[in-house]
């Protein structure tokens, strides 16, 4: 192997201009990867952590997720029953305190009561249909960051305010409304509540910021007609990413639909879904790209060291091992190029996180997110490395299989 | 008795093609050990095709090589490769050196390719070789530092790197002056004299008149022999 070490670096060292603009596409190809991976995938999880933060993990409804079986049919195997409707007579799920109980005592996080409704907000002639959830502000921030999305005001308002809701800030701009001012209600009854804007919250998710209102949930309770009623647990873990099996978990305990935020968001991530696959296929193609370099050098090289080739065979060099003279070069390219191309990487994600961008949605300037990550590097590199040895295989294969007596007599 | 080092049977290279051309034809051949000798004939002649096949850089159409008594005919390439390496040492016309390397690593490379001595010990007799053909100075020099004939002379060297059986040369003065091709002649000559078997290809009927035996080639076909001409014992296998 030494020896065939010795040859390949002469070959390369020889050819100090080809070398370097070969190493240079592998870096180039390796650097942008990394640093598109970074880029793409800083976005994605940047995203997802203000999903993440603005909902909660898992929400627990009171509703079934199909219609239970009833007494009969698990009774008699012949019992078929059908248009049963799926609502209980009351709403709300059934001793929230002891689910609640049960629930802390083994879920990874915390879980909160709320009551979730829709209503109306009529303010100066403008209606708008919201999502009104009414909540225990000392509980709310055990399960969600409202408390820090708070651009005016403080949750406890709610209690001080009467009938005080917490409004998205996007909402408040579009009704024309300030803290402290006045809207009115609107519930599915037909029930009219006069209710103070306690504060106003930005989560940074447009959808929620125009749709969502915050009350206590007495309020909430008086505006769907219902007293008492805990239509919603909200839970948060301490790993969100373990949303769907608790949500699982949940739902197979208590009897209602559990709702995690991957499934609550099955649409969005299915399209990051799509996104990384077409993200993964631009970074193949930039690697394999940046190993057309090392193609046409070894292809080069194979071509001028012909005869080198058919001596070494006369020799008694057997084919492969002369074969592997120019994937070593090609390596040897390939190792000097990915290290460029680490360091580029690094550059280049470090450069591409000062760069500060307006979101129009959001209306704030914020820096571009970078993930960095080692598996970034070493998966940029692997690909390249395959892609550079790969690329001088088949030169190499070509050019070894040439029978040495006819370079021989074309040589004489 | 002598020993055998080559032997050729029936042998018979054909270029198979929209017109078929045989190059050797029917060619019966043995070449004792220590023996040296020349083939010679008109150009087109099949003489180096002949010595191609005896170096089992070429395969035959039909019939057998054995060195040292081994059939040849049936081997895969990678085995012929590692006959080639072992029992056979070439010399070309032109050196073909490798030109990114010094004479010494030159010489070096069918020993490292073999792997069979210590770094020491190639190195060791890389140098010797070198030495007793007069470029002892130049070890370290490329070929591009080097004349014609001293370049001829490392890949001499180069050839005799693994003590292989026989050296094939296909026509190692023809692109030298006077004075390198009597010195290339008469190294090629003393290594027969100290047994190793040399078959050379060459145009210069004077040089094949100071070879033990001189074979003419006409046609693919040996159309004389001059010189002795005995059988003798094969020459045991090394491995």
């Amino acid at each position: 192997m030494k020896l065939l070490f010795n040859i390949a670096w002469t070959h390369v060292s020889a050819r100090v201009r080809q070398t370097l603009v070969g190493m240079a596409g592998v870096a180039m190809g390796v650097g942008f990867t990394i640093m598109m991976a970074g880029l793409m995938q800083g976005s994605q999880i940047d995203f997802l952590r203000q999903l993440v933060d603005t909902m909660p993990h898992i929400t627990v409804d009171d509703e079934r997720r199909s219609v239970p079986t009833q007494p009969a049919e698990q009774e008699y195997a012949a019992v078929q029953m059908a248009d049963i409707a799926n609502v209980g007579k009351r709403p709300g799920i059934k001793y929230p305190e002891s689910v609640m109980s049960s629930l802390r005592s083994w879920i990874p996080g915390d879980v909160a009561p709320s009551v979730g409704t829709s209503a109306i907000i009529d303010h100066g002639g403008a209606r708008i249909g919201i999502t009104l959830t009414g909540i225990d502000p000392r509980r709310e921030v055990q399960v969600s960051k409202l408390g820090s999305q708070m651009r005016e005001g403080k949750l406890d308002d709610l209690s001080r305010a009467p009938n005080g809701i917490i409004v998205g800030e996007a909402l408040a701009e579009k009704l024309g409304v300030k803290t402290g001012n006045t809207v009115l209600l609107v519930g599915g009854q037909g029930t009219r509540l006069n209710s103070t804007v306690a504060g106003l919250f930005r989560s940074g998710l447009k959808r929620v910021d125009e749709s969502q209102i915050y009350s206590l949930a007495g309020t909430a309770q008086l505006m769907m007609g219902q007293s008492g009623v805990v239509n919603q647990l909200r839970l948060r873990l301490n790993d969100p990413m373990s949303a769907q099996k608790v949500a699982a978990q949940v739902e197979a305990q208590t009897g209602y639909r559990s709702v995690s935020w991957q499934e609550a968001n099955a649409d969005l991530l299915s399209t990051f879904t799509v996104r990384d696959f077409i993200v993964l296929t631009v970074m193949g193609a930039m690697l394999l790209t940046s190993s057309f370099a090392t193609y046409n050098i070894i292809s080069t090289i194979t071509h001028e060291k012909r005869q080198d080739i058919a001596i070494m065979k006369s020799l008694g060099m057997r084919e492969y091992a002369v074969r592997r003279i120019f994937i070593i070069e090609s390596i040897i390219i390939g190792v000097v190029g990915i290290l460029f191309g680490w360091i580029l990487g690094y550059l280049l994600c470090y450069g591409w996180s000062k760069i500060t961008i307006f979101n129009p949605l959001t209306g704030t300037t914020v820096p571009l997110q970078i993930y960095y990550s080692a598996m970034h590097y070493v998966v940029a590199g692997g690909i390249s490395l395959l892609c550079c040895a790969g690329a001088a295989y088949f030169p190499a294969r070509k050019a070894t299989r040439v029978h040495p007596v006819d370079i021989i007599r074309g040589a004489s | 008795m002598t020993e055998v080092a080559l032997q050729a049977v029936e042998l018979v290279r054909r270029i198979e093609g929209v017109v078929s051309h045989t190059l050797v034809n029917g060619i019966d051949l043995a070449v004792n050990r220590g023996e040296f000798v020349a083939i010679t004939g008109p150009s087109g002649s099949g003489k180096s095709s002949l010595l191609y096949l005896l170096g089992l850089l070429d395969a035959p159409s039909e019939g057998e090589i054995m060195i040292c008594g081994q059939p040849t005919s049936k081997l895969s390439e990678t085995e012929r490769a590692d006959v080639r390496l072992t029992k056979c040492g070439f010399v070309f016309q032109f050196h073909f050196l490798l030109p990114e390397f010094t004479s010494l690593d030159n010489v070096l490379l069918p020993m490292r390719a073999a792997g069979r001595m210590t770094e020491g010990e190639m190195r060791e007799r890389g140098l010797a070789l070198l030495g007793s053909l007069g470029l002892g100075e130049h070890a370290n020099k490329r070929p591009n530092q080097l004349s014609g004939g001293q370049r001829q002379r490392v890949a001499i060297a180069r050839a005799l790197a693994n003590r292989p059986e026989i050296i094939v040369a296909d026509e190692p003065t023809g692109a030298l002056d006077t004075a390198s091709t009597e010195q290339v002649f008469s190294i090629l000559r003393d290594i027969a004299d100290q047994g190793q078997t040399v078959i050379v290809v060459t145009h210069d009927p004077a040089l094949a008149a100071r070879a033990d035996r001189r074979i003419h080639i006409v046609d693919g076909k040996i159309a004389e022999i001059i010189g002795r001409g005995e059988g003798g014992r094969v020459c045991e296998m090394a491995s």
